[in-house]
């Protein structure tokens, strides 16, 4: 099967610090797939590759079989690849209604309006309809955003850090929402994660990222438990793959 | 509906100043209607976060394209010529807004300003253009209708006056539907704009345009009011001026520029002609006031009312 995102020799430096070191990576469209990593492991620094915030000192992306390196966010979201933020980037003197109208108006849904409703219900943010963006709690602002980025032109979702923030008790109930919306909506979904027990329910594919390259790479009770991803993603402690 | 009852209202409001209010009168509701839509344009601004301190080139811009008219083609027509206010304004508009529209917070403001005063600077040096003394205009008709001798004044300030009126109801119409909510998630969150695919550069770029054009239409209006234009049209301080009016009324709905206008130009009537020499201190204690009590604007008391009622 072809890939739907494939990244050749990607590099990408900040002065002396190496953010992206040669990755390549492709990623079909069957498997939901995580990218985790220490902080400053070049994780974000790909997703801002792809989404075109930044732009690649040397290599290609390629996605619905065009290179779409050198396009800025707004053209690469036309071409369908959405992303929420580890901060949650709402429109915070308006309504959840209102931010949710927004993203669809852009999107150029036939009918914004119903096609906001559909939101709200798939999210389960019809209680918070009416509150303003920045009065609510950050679980709630998460799934906001993430409802913003899957708006109906998506076709592949990239999630950075989607329970990041988020109490305990909330992160796999937002997480099963958020995963429910996108297979429904039939989206493909990348996600950075830290924290491994969401990592080993909801990933299919395991990429583990470290000093701006890849140490690990396949199904998650194989990542999780290699040597390399233990000990400079994990920490010392045993993974949690098997829980 | 609601905009029928608006046009209805104005139709017959216009209707009387113009028929019978004394010439005093016919003349501040002129004035009041030429800045009130220069100030729905900053509002407009104001709706994707940025506030232009130089609305004065557009507002010269417009006043000197409506003389010019009259001064260097012996055009009288006062329908010409707040379309050539308005477009005149708009072109240039078009040209500068390319670079402004990327600027943001200050250095728009500043921009904005710097580009005002050059204007200003080569209407002072500029012999041909009347120099500091500016020069008067003499409109006699408009659309082609001619009134007797000494009533121009009532019609530019009836037809002058539905054309303001129709403009702001397409403002009002544009800035209540997607184009208005995308400017306001500009103001709140450009970058998240930008990631769902619109793009901020075109929709500042374009409400630049539309208060460009809206204060080039003002400018021509208050050109026919006084009949005489000057750099002072281009000058700081009238930008400033718009800026008081639009902090004095509030940015929540279109009609408030259009009162605070119109308390602006009684306060400042009243003010110097009974304290002559203080009433720019009168209008900055007003302004002071405003921002300590009502930091929204006058327009939040009918909100208030509304809301309570």
């Amino acid at each position: 099967m072809s890939a739907m995102l494939a990244a050749e020799g990607l590099t990408k430096n900040f002065g002396a610090v190496t953010a992206a070191a040669d990755i390549t990576l492709s990623f079909d469209a069957d498997t939901v797939v995580s990218l985790i990593g220490a902080n400053g492991a070049g994780k974000t620094t790909f997703l801002n590759m792809v989404t075109g915030y930044l732009k690649p000192d040397s290599g290609r992306i390629i996605f619905g079989g065009r290179n779409i390196v050198g396009l800025d966010p707004r053209q690469v979201a036309k071409l369908g690849i959405s992303r929420s933020f580890q901060i949650p980037q709402l429109f915070q003197s308006l309504s959840v209604r209102d931010n949710l109208l927004i993203a669809e108006s852009i999107a150029a849904a036939g009918d914004p309006r119903s096609a906001t409703d559909a939101a709200l219900a798939r999210f389960e943010l019809e209680p918070y309809a009416s509150r303003v963006a920045g009065s609510l709690s950050e679980g709630i602002r998460k799934l906001l955003d993430v409802a913003m980025a899957l708006s109906s032109r998506s076709k592949l979702l990239l999630l950075d850090e989607p329970t990041s923030g988020v109490s305990a008790d909330e992160k796999f109930g937002i997480m099963d929402v958020v995963m429910g919306a996108a297979r429904d909506a039939g989206v493909r979904v990348i996600f950075v994660e830290h924290d491994m027990d969401i990592v080993a329910r909801f990933a299919g594919r395991v990429v583990a990222f470290y000093d701006g390259g890849i140490i690990g790479d396949g199904p998650p009770q194989t990542v999780l438990c290699m040597e390399d991803v233990r000990r400079y993603v994990i920490g010392e402690e045993a993974p949690h793959a098997a829980a | 509906m609601k905009a029928a009852v608006c046009v209805g209202v104005a139709f017959v409001v216009l209707t009387g100043l113009a028929y019978s209010a004394p010439q005093w009168l016919v003349f501040m509701a002129m004035l009041v209607l030429a800045k009130g839509i220069v100030v729905l344009g900053l509002l407009v601004l104001m709706r994707t976060g940025l506030v232009s301190f130089g609305q004065g080139l557009y507002f010269g811009i417009g006043a000197y394209a409506a003389a010019l008219l009259s001064h260097h083609w012996y055009i009288g027509d006062g329908a010409l010529m707040l379309l050539a206010g308005a477009v005149a304004a708009g072109l240039t508009a078009s040209i500068l807004g390319l670079l402004l529209a990327g600027y943001r917070d200050i250095f728009f403001a500043m921009l904005s300003l710097a580009f005002s005063m050059i204007l200003y600077g080569v209407l002072v040096k500029s012999a041909a253009l009347g120099s500091t003394d500016g020069f008067n205009l003499h409109a006699r008709a408009f659309l082609g209708f001619a009134p007797a001798s000494g009533a121009e004044r009532r019609v530019f300030l009836f037809a002058g006056g539905f054309c303001v009126v129709v403009a702001s109801l397409l403002v009002h119409k544009l800035l209540g539907g997607h184009w208005g909510r995308v400017a306001t998630a500009i103001r709140d969150n450009e970058l998240r704009v930008s990631y769902l695919g619109a793009s901020p550069y075109r929709v500042v770029y374009v409400n630049y345009l539309i208060a460009g054009s809206l204060a080039g239409l003002g400018g021509a209006l208050a050109a026919l009011a006084v009949g005489h234009v000057d750099p002072e049209t281009a000058y700081w301080t009238t930008s400033g001026e718009f800026v008081f009016i639009a902090i004095l009324g509030g940015t929540q709905s279109i009609l408030a520029p259009f009162m605070a206008a119109a308390i602006f130009e009684a306060l400042r009537t009243i003010a110097s002609q009974y304290v002559p020499n203080v009433w720019q201190m009168s209008l900055g204690i007003a302004m002071l006031a405003i921002i300590m009590f009502l930091p929204a604007g006058l327009w939040s008391l009918a909100q208030r009312r509304r809301r309570s009622a």
